[in-house]
């Protein structure tokens, strides 16, 4: 069953036979059909991308193993969904390859579904030694990228550390960087991006 | 903020070049060089007066010639000057307008948009002389007789507000683009919204770099009634973040934060 439904959509010749086959395979609900979900990536199918990332994200943690094998080194479109996807399932197992990408892709839309999703993992699924650990990684990442050239990357560093502020172990060094950035960012979206991020912590 | 692009791999070698060395590259008898260090010196923002007046001087250069007549260095001066913000190369630019080369016009004529140069609406506005009728495809080049979309955006953007009734039978030129640069300056002339509605319903062409246009220009504009379609827009994430900063820039400077500017940034992270 699984089998017929992955190869209509390895076989489907359009655009919208390819979204359909991919509805069709999403709705199975199968642990099986994650390899080609995750293929869907890199078919520069946006349509059908959005549908395998929701597919996927509801397979959650089961998924996280192979999302995490099978990334695309070579289209940075596809890695965009990968860290999309990460980013929703939130698992920490993702902590490693998020960091990574957020701190060294080429690609900007890489890097901000990467930090984002850095600020959002579920820290409540490690002990408590790691949960620390990982936690300062995570914040040291996004510090380091809250500093870059690109505003859209700083952006989202923003936003991933505004996630990882309701932390509150971590509120001291995130609300320190917001004043820091609210006083010597020249671009007003990111003072205003700053600005939200505080009154939510508050 | 785009993908990286033959630009971005550009400046790894640029590096090697220091703003002493590229002011005086400018000067060399290596026209390669001379063009290379045009560009260098917008790229990398390089508004020190010795560079301006290189550059300026540049506008007038006779050696750098293409086989039909283009003149190179020109184009690259002209658009360095629109990035380094002084005004002293407005006269420069203005004359550009009249060169013989399509490109040296476009180039001049973004500039002084950027520039901000409203003594130049007079000169922008004779490139509009004949109306729809002349604004056809030159035989053999890939662009038509005038730079049109670059002349109608800056008199849009320059408040030219006497060149509305030249500028808005150009809302119906056959070519899309041309179309969006006339809504566009329409918005910014007249704040009719009907002029925003027409780009909204740009974001929907088959064409994806007509979509990305669209979304420039709402972007530029401001029009913040296009914030969900632009979201919703079928254009990598890294065009719509741009055109919701230009939404969020404009909010902010007339209302400060609100609500509008709040509902922007929460799609805007869902852009991410």
């Amino acid at each position: 069953m699984t089998d017929e439904l992955i190869r209509a959509v390895t076989s489907a010749d359009t655009s919208s036979q390819m979204v359909t086959a991919v509805k069709n395979l999403a709705a199975a609900k199968e642990p099986a059909a994650v390899p080609t979900l995750i293929a869907v990536f890199g078919y520069n199918n946006p349509a059908a991308a959005a549908v395998a990332m929701a597919a996927l994200t509801e397979l959650g943690t089961i998924a996280v193993p192979q999302l995490l094998a099978q990334i695309d080194d070579y289209n940075y479109g596809a890695r965009a969904y990968s860290m999309r996807t990460l980013a929703a399932i939130a698992d920490p197992l993702a902590l490693d390859v998020l960091i990574i990408a957020a701190t060294t892709d080429f690609a900007p839309s890489v890097r901000r579904a990467a930090a984002k999703g850095l600020g959002n993992l579920h820290w409540h699924q490690l002990g408590f030694l790691d949960r620390k650990i990982a936690q300062d990684r995570a914040l040291t990442a996004l510090l380091l990228i809250s500093q870059d050239s690109d505003w859209s990357i700083r952006y989202a560093a923003i936003v991933g550390l505004q996630s990882l502020a309701k932390n509150t172990n971590l509120q001291l060094p995130i609300q320190d960087r917001f004043k820091e950035m609210l006083a010597i960012d020249p671009e007003k979206v990111i003072r205003a991006r700053v600005q939200v991020a505080q009154m939510q912590i508050a | 903020m785009i993908e990286p692009s033959v630009e971005e791999c550009s400046t790894e070698n640029g590096l090697q070049l220091t703003p002493d060395l590229a002011i005086a590259n400018l000067q060399s008898s290596d026209l390669s060089l001379r063009y290379y260090a045009a560009w260098w010196l917008g790229r990398f923002r390089v508004s020190r007066p010795e560079a301006i007046n290189v550059l300026i001087a540049a506008l007038e250069d006779e050696a750098d010639r293409t086989e039909l007549g283009g003149y190179p260095l020109r184009r690259n001066a002209a658009r360095a000057l629109g990035k380094l913000g002084n005004p002293q190369a407005i006269p420069g630019l203005i004359k550009c307008l009249e060169c013989s080369d399509f490109y040296v016009r476009e180039a001049a004529a973004q500039s002084l948009e950027m520039l901000d140069g409203k003594v130049a609406v007079s000169a922008l506005i004779k490139l509009l002389a004949g109306g729809v009728a002349q604004a056809v495809q030159i035989p053999g080049r890939p662009h038509l007789t005038q730079p049109y979309e670059a002349v109608i955006e800056a008199l849009g953007s320059l408040g030219a507000t006497e060149a509305i009734s030249l500028i808005q039978p150009f809302l119906e030129h056959p070519t899309p683009r041309v179309q969006c640069a006339a809504a566009r300056a329409m918005y910014q002339l007249t704040q009719d919204p009907s002029y925003g509605e027409i780009l909204v319903k740009m974001l929907a062409q088959e064409d994806l770099k007509l979509r990305r246009v669209a979304l420039g220009d709402l972007g530029a504009i401001g029009y913040m009634a296009a914030a969900e379609a632009i979201a919703q827009s079928k254009v990598e994430n890294s065009f719509k973040l741009i055109a919701l900063k230009g939404l969020l820039e404009h909010q902010l400077a007339t209302f400060d934060m609100g609500d509008d500017a709040i509902r922007v940034m929460n799609l805007m992270d869902s852009l991410l």
